[in-house]
């Protein structure tokens, strides 16, 4: 089942950032969302992932789909390793977390409270999550921040086996992963001001 | 759901958790109160329903600012809200969690805080019975207020302010029994009032908690 963008026009603090935007994930597919910063990359993944709504268009496929990381990797300092994972297995309904442990070669640092890792660490941690998600549509913001080449190569194997299983990804990132995958540039569908009339149910929250 | 109130309970029993910092307040504010009024120990065992009471609701406004906003904070929150959890059952988890590691614990604590105020013999079953009836509505009604304030910086204090008004009912039906109790009287009357307020607030404060959380999160 593919993930599809209809018109949408979305709003950051109130003012519309992209309109009219377009696009289709398919099953195995890897779309690299670039532009400026300013532009609306965040908001259009936040929305896509369900935790804005949109001004007007629509997005078919996603719930209970998608699995979001953002700038925030939601790791709790005091469990371990091993229990964040163990958790978030759960949260999913899983509960094998080897497969996630062994993609980002955590299984060193497993009994190591998260508090202590570097934040190269905690980032592999954050986006180990995405594996015990078990989610088909991965939504990623800028998921490389503090990550070494190595960690890099490692994150981008992950992607490719999620691919193999049918899964896709949506990635704003600013670096060359070294994957297969095609680019939506969002800096076309920059909001104009005309659209500012669309934000008006604001006055009422 | 469950691995949500394990992890809750977890955290608050691991190092910076703040279990046990509600009931050091309660604590301290029982032994503050006989130095503010005076050795008396007729006055102390009129006025103890009361200050225990008030006590024990205070203890647990003391922690709540700690409750959505540290998930908040390191994106936690935002992951649960695109997990396949209903928002109504976290927020519901989240309460349960705060009263397990808040209100059970001065439950339990509330008859030996009670020698300290010279409570007469009548009312330890009403007080306990009081509070652990009341207090599930206390981390209810102040996960709604988490939720409310949940993306504002600094938002303990009108957390506070916005939570105290709707402990009122709770507070006057609640401290009605355990002062009942310590006259001798029959407590059932306001022990009903406050299920009643508990079981409703119990089954619709989820809804308008998840409600509001989603609004801030946008």
């Amino acid at each position: 089942m593919s993930l599809q963008v209809r018109h949408l026009t979305i709003a950051r603090g109130g003012i519309p950032v992209l309109a009219g935007l377009e696009f289709t994930l398919q099953e195995g597919q890897v779309l690299i969302v670039r532009g400026p910063n300013g532009s609306g990359k965040t908001t259009l993944l936040r929305t896509v992932a369900g935790l804005q709504t949109s001004l007007e268009g629509e997005i078919i496929g996603a719930a209970e789909r998608v699995a979001y990381a953002g700038h925030a990797d939601g790791i709790k300092a005091m469990l371990s390793v091993r229990e964040n994972l163990q958790f978030w297995a759960q949260v999913f309904g899983g509960s094998d977390i080897t497969a996630a442990l062994d993609a980002y070669a955590l299984h060193p640092l497993a009994d190591r409270l998260a508090g202590t890792l570097s934040a190269g660490q905690k980032r592999r941690l954050g986006l180990a999550r995405l594996v015990v998600t078990g989610c088909p549509v991965w939504v990623l913001d800028e998921p490389t921040v503090s990550l070494d080449a190595d960690a890099v190569g490692l994150f981008a194997d992950a992607v490719r086996a999620h691919l193999e299983t049918g899964g896709s990804a949506l990635i704003a990132t600013h670096i060359d992963l070294g994957l297969d995958a095609e680019v939506l540039d969002v800096s076309p569908f920059r909001a104009s001001a005309s659209h500012h009339s669309g934000a008006s149910d604001e006055a009422f929250l | 759901m469950i691995a949500l109130l394990l992890r809750d309970l977890r955290l608050a029993f691991r190092a910076g958790g703040g279990f046990g910092l509600g009931l050091a307040f309660f604590l301290i504010v029982t032994t503050l109160v006989p130095f503010s009024v005076g050795p008396e120990a007729v006055l102390l065992g009129n006025i103890a329903p009361g200050v225990l009471w008030l006590g024990a609701l205070l203890a647990c406004l003391l922690s709540l600012d700690r409750l959505l906003a540290l998930d908040y904070e390191d994106g936690t929150l935002d992951l649960l809200v695109t997990a396949p959890l209903p928002l109504e059952a976290v927020v519901s988890i989240k309460a349960l969690a705060h009263w397990v590691t808040t209100g059970l614990p001065l439950v339990l604590a509330a008859p030996f805080f009670g020698v300290l105020l010279n409570l007469p013999t009548a009312g330890y079953g009403p007080l306990v019975q009081s509070l652990a009836l009341g207090t599930p509505a206390l981390s209810v009604i102040g996960t709604f207020g988490a939720a409310l304030t949940v993306g504002i910086k600094r938002g303990g204090l009108l957390l506070s302010l916005l939570v105290l008004p709707l402990y009122v009912p709770t507070l006057i039906f609640g401290a009605e029994a355990a002062r009942r109790g310590a006259s001798g009287l029959d407590t059932s009357t306001p022990l009903i009032m406050l299920a009643g307020i508990t079981f409703g607030t119990i089954a619709l404060m989820p809804f308008a908690s998840a409600a509001v959380l989603r609004m801030g999160l946008r």
